[in-house]
């Protein structure tokens, strides 16, 4: 039943990259990454299971966080165009 | 008895799981703007990822395996809505309009045509 899972798995990372190539603005991209970023951790789950080995799952947390970090710094990048922007310069919007 | 019990119960969790990331994904293909995308992708982070890891750790047994599914079950539901709402202020932001069957909002551009006239309401 692992097996399952895997396949449905990489079925959705297969249209989420799909969604990541085609996506008309920047925030489809990001949405589709970060869609990727989930399913890479449900993914490391259930190859762990199949293959008996569920230690995977620590690489699983350690990659989540960093995901998070990851999509808040692009749409920080794509917000204000520089991640060290100062909140005083922007107070307009 | 029980084993077949706790494995027909993770079986039912795990497929329907994965039913529901498959949806969430195919939504993310077939919905028209970045919007109605982020929807069906909550629904991968949230729905699909919980009945999956419960299927999981209904496998595992209770021990630290399952302790640390919960963990990445509340890393997910937590940090999921939080990226869907940097990501629809950003988009908003950058000036990107939802796609809408009809448009509902008052336009503030259009209501006072004349100022001569409004100008002979007031006394």
């Amino acid at each position: 039943m692992f097996v399952l899972a895997t396949l449905a798995i990489l079925a959705a990372l297969t249209l989420a990259v799909a969604r990541a190539i085609r996506g008309p603005t920047v925030f489809d991209r990001v949405l589709a990454g970060n869609v990727v970023g989930t399913l890479a951790i449900l993914l490391l789950s259930a190859v762990g299971f199949m293959t008996g080995r569920p230690e995977w799952l620590d690489i699983g947390l350690t990659y989540g966080l960093l995901n998070l970090i990851g999509t808040l710094a692009v749409l920080k990048y794509f917000r204000h165009g520089d991640l060290a922007y100062d909140v005083e310069e922007d107070s307009g919007s | 008895m029980m084993d077949l019990l706790s494995d027909a119960v993770s079986w039912v969790l795990i497929a329907s799981g994965s039913a529901f990331i498959v949806v969430g994904a195919l939504g993310l293909i077939r919905l028209p703007d970045v919007y109605t995308r982020m929807h069906a992708a909550s629904v991968i982070d949230t729905l699909g990822a919980l009945l999956l890891l419960a299927g999981f750790g209904i496998q595992a047994g209770l021990s630290l395996i399952t302790l640390k599914l919960v963990f990445i079950f509340v890393l997910l539901f937590f940090t999921g809505p939080v990226v869907t709402h940097a990501l629809a202020q950003a988009a908003l932001h950058e000036g990107i309009e939802p796609v809408l069957s009809e448009d509902r909002r008052e336009k503030p551009e259009q209501a006072p045509q004349d100022p001569k006239q409004e100008g002979a309401i007031e006394p």
